[in-house]
């Protein structure tokens, strides 16, 4: 009869008996974390293992053929985790823009009434996604790579621009010092864009009134860019490179495996955005269309202010996990030779050092911190797209 | 608990094989062998001339031969030996852990190895350095007119630094395209990403057969680093050293002494005592290393003397087309010097 009672009191109090739960279970983690780190670090005691962070300030002593920031064989294993990590974001930001750009128009000519169109992007997801990465990663790579000239016959457009296979070279501008003019000139035009659409859009609400944006914002950068040359003339000049030797010396040059790692990765992530797009159009309300239609909404006008928010709801959040799996997929990098983070620390510095566990350990930490930083972003954008739509946020 | 321990070690090993670099001593490893019937010797996943499968599965080339000379000296039988293809990788961490006797995988000997790892270098069987292919209308002799050249080379390899080394001391520029497989690496040197590629000469003139037109690449005379290259068995049983270091200078010493495959039969009643001596008709070299005594008999009647094997597999007349040059012997300007079976 007691137990009866005490079996009834304890079912009585949800909140108490839930908040031990958790207190069980977040000791549990406690401790099995805890044994794990244990267990390596008297693990590599054991087997005398070098351990510790020491390394990050030796000279690393290998060369690096696409560096973002300054590096040479005698920088430290510390810059060359940077010089990777930054090659890592470069492909992944650059990536995502291409992927998501593309992957939304497929996405929209998938649901095109033109037949045609529809076929195509219809084709062009099937065989994109349905191909391993790896597999697409080497046939840009090898497959475009053979059908480019030597540096010695090169594309090139006005000896300015070349293109052969070490990749794309540039000019590299150099600015000056009344660069900063023009730079200010740059920002007045942003601000112009902010400034006049708050404007118009409080005209809307207020008196119903449609007032051009990009026009007045045209107008603003126009004369800020004749002011900035009016006072700094140009102070901009051109590297042009030139051939001398095996390959061109001076101005920008893009690496082949970039460009593949690019263009696979966006092309294989497109496939995926553009049905992610297709569904989020398509889980749109039939009625909604119609409604703006009465209003007397214009069709851009109807995808701009009613489809496209409320679509955005339901492609913001498996949006952001191909956005996580582009980052985490370029680290496919190593099998082409770009130098991301994983082919020159995880790969050519662990091989040299040999400590194994922390190189690991800080290249999982960092495509975590990668991962983590890209779903807060999405996160913070979907609240607000969720908000802007009202009731379904 | 025992479980995600052993997990972990695996997942260290297979990355760094430094880890066991204590580890367990087997000073037993003749007798297993024999109990077991068959030697088992670790080499390369195909390096034509070195240890590669021939068009009829069976593997062929120096390193083999190695193997095949080990055999026949413990059972006088040089096909009593089986073949474990490894990545560099795996290399250390099989001949540790005992799933192989020893290893012949064109395995450069370096002091850390040597000290570091818990195994001991036999001796040399191929004098290796890092060199260069570049194609042959470059009208390139020399590796100091690589200014400026882009390399492709393997990713995480000694490699990458003597090059780096090479070109800073040259004061001269470079790119380095450092890719994770040798076959890639190649690959892209094919198509012409790069003007050279650079990695153990040996290996050069081995991957060029690789190439869409072989003879449309040349491979620079110049060498930028030692690389010697040798059977490694593991640390502290000494006789099983023994036997895998003399199966070598036998094969050195049976050419100096102009022992062949074809007339060891005959030279068996040779009067010269240094020839007798190797054959086993004199002494009894054999039974001090606990094998029969004529081990260097059955090396050299199955497998054959140091210049047969290197000119069945690397030299002028293979599609390698390797000169002896410093792998020549001692007594004709090169490095190859065993000493006496005395």
């Amino acid at each position: 009869m007691i137990d009866k009672s005490i079996i009834q009191r304890w079912r009585a109090r949800v909140g108490q008996r839930d908040v031990l739960a958790q207190i069980a279970v977040a000791v549990a983690l406690f401790l099995a974390v805890y044994w794990l780190i244990d267990n390596v670090v008297s693990n590599l005691e054991r087997q005398n293992v070098a351990s510790g962070f020491g390394f990050f300030n030796e000279r690393a002593g290998f060369g690096i053929n696409q560096t973002l920031i300054n590096y040479s064989e005698d920088s430290s294993y510390g810059r060359v985790l940077m010089v990777g990590l930054l090659n890592t974001l470069l492909v992944s930001v650059i990536g995502i823009a291409l992927a998501s750009l593309l992957g939304f128009f497929i996405g929209i000519g998938r649901l095109s009434q033109n037949w045609l169109i529809n076929r195509l992007a219809l084709v062009y997801i099937e065989i994109f996604r349905n191909v391993p990465l790896l597999l697409q990663i080497m046939f840009w790579y090898f497959g475009v790579l053979r059908n480019l000239p030597s540096p010695r016959n090169s594309f090139t457009a006005g000896d300015v621009v070349f293109f052969n296979n070490r990749g794309l070279i540039l000019p590299a501008i150099e600015a000056g010092p009344g660069a900063i003019w023009y730079g200010l000139a740059l920002l007045a035009g942003i601000a112009a864009v902010f400034w006049f659409k708050r404007r118009a859009k409080q005209a809307r609400f207020v008196a119903g009134e449609i007032l051009p944006v990009w026009r007045p914002v045209a107008l603003v950068l126009v004369v800020a860019l004749m002011m900035a040359f009016l006072l700094a003339g140009v102070p901009f000049s051109l590297e042009i490179p030139v051939l001398r030797g095996f390959n061109f010396r001076g101005g920008i040059s893009v690496i082949p495996e970039f460009v593949a790692l690019v263009l696979a990765l966006s092309l294989y992530t497109a496939s995926f955005i553009a049905e992610i797009v297709r569904a989020g159009i398509q889980s749109v309300d039939k009625g909604q269309r119609e409604a703006a239609a009465a209003l007397g909404l214009s069709n851009t006008q109807a995808l701009n202010l009613v489809l496209v928010p409320q679509a955005l709801r339901v492609i913001i959040p498996p949006l952001t996990s191909q956005y996580l799996n582009l980052t985490k997929n370029s680290s496919l990098a190593v099998a082409i030779a770009y130098p991301d983070i994983v082919s020159v620390f995880a790969g050519t510095t662990l091989t040299q050092v040999g400590q194994a566990v922390e190189i690991i350990l800080v290249t999982m930490l960092i495509y975590l911190s990668l991962s983590l930083l890209t779903s807060f972003i999405m996160n913070w954008y979907n609240a607000r797209v969720a908000l802007a739509g009202g009731s379904h946020g | 608990m025992k479980m995600l321990s052993y997990k972990f070690r695996v997942f260290v090993v297979v990355i760094c094989a430094c880890v066991f670099s204590q580890g367990a001593v087997a000073a037993e490893t003749l007798s297993i062998v024999k109990k077991r019937g068959h030697m088992q010797c670790g080499v390369s996943q195909g390096l034509p001339g070195f240890s590669n499968p021939d068009d009829k599965g069976n593997w062929v080339g120096m390193d083999v031969d190695i193997c095949r000379a080990v055999a026949a000296a413990v059972f006088g039988d040089d096909t009593k030996v089986k073949f474990t293809p490894l990545s560099a990788k795996e290399r250390f961490t099989a001949l540790q852990s005992g799933e192989v006797d020893m290893l012949a995988r064109n395995t450069t000997w370096s002091m850390h190895r040597d000290t570091a790892l818990g195994v001991d270098f036999t001796g040399v069987n191929y004098y290796d350095g890092q060199g260069f292919m570049v194609r042959k209308e470059l009208g390139i002799t020399n590796s100091l007119e690589l200014d400026g050249a882009s390399l492709c080379t393997n990713l995480g390899t000694t490699t990458e630094l003597n090059a780096a080394d090479y070109f800073r001391t040259n004061n001269m520029e470079y790119e380095i395209v450092a890719f994770e497989k040798a076959d890639e690496a190649v690959a892209a040197y094919n198509t012409g990403r790069c003007d050279a590629y650079t990695t153990d000469q040996s290996a050069l003139y081995a991957q060029r057969l690789k190439l869409t037109e072989p003879g449309a690449h040349i491979v620079l005379p110049q060498i930028i680093s030692k690389e010697p290259l040798g059977p490694v068995v593991r640390q502290g049983d000494n006789q099983w050293g023994d036997i895998v270091r003399w199966s070598h200078f036998a094969m050195v010493n049976a050419e100096e002494l102009g022992v062949t495959s074809k007339n060891v039969d005959t030279m068996k009643t040779n009067k010269n005592p240094a020839i007798r001596r190797l054959l086993g008709v004199d002494g009894t070299f054999g039974t001090n290393m606990g094998i029969s005594n004529d081990w260097a008999y059955n090396i050299i009647r199955t497998v054959g003397n140091y210049a047969e094997t290197f000119e069945r597999n690397v030299g002028k007349s293979t599609p390698l087309g390797i000169a002896r040059g410093v792998n020549a012997l001692w007594t004709q300007g090169g490095l190859q010097y065993a000493p006496p079976v005395r």
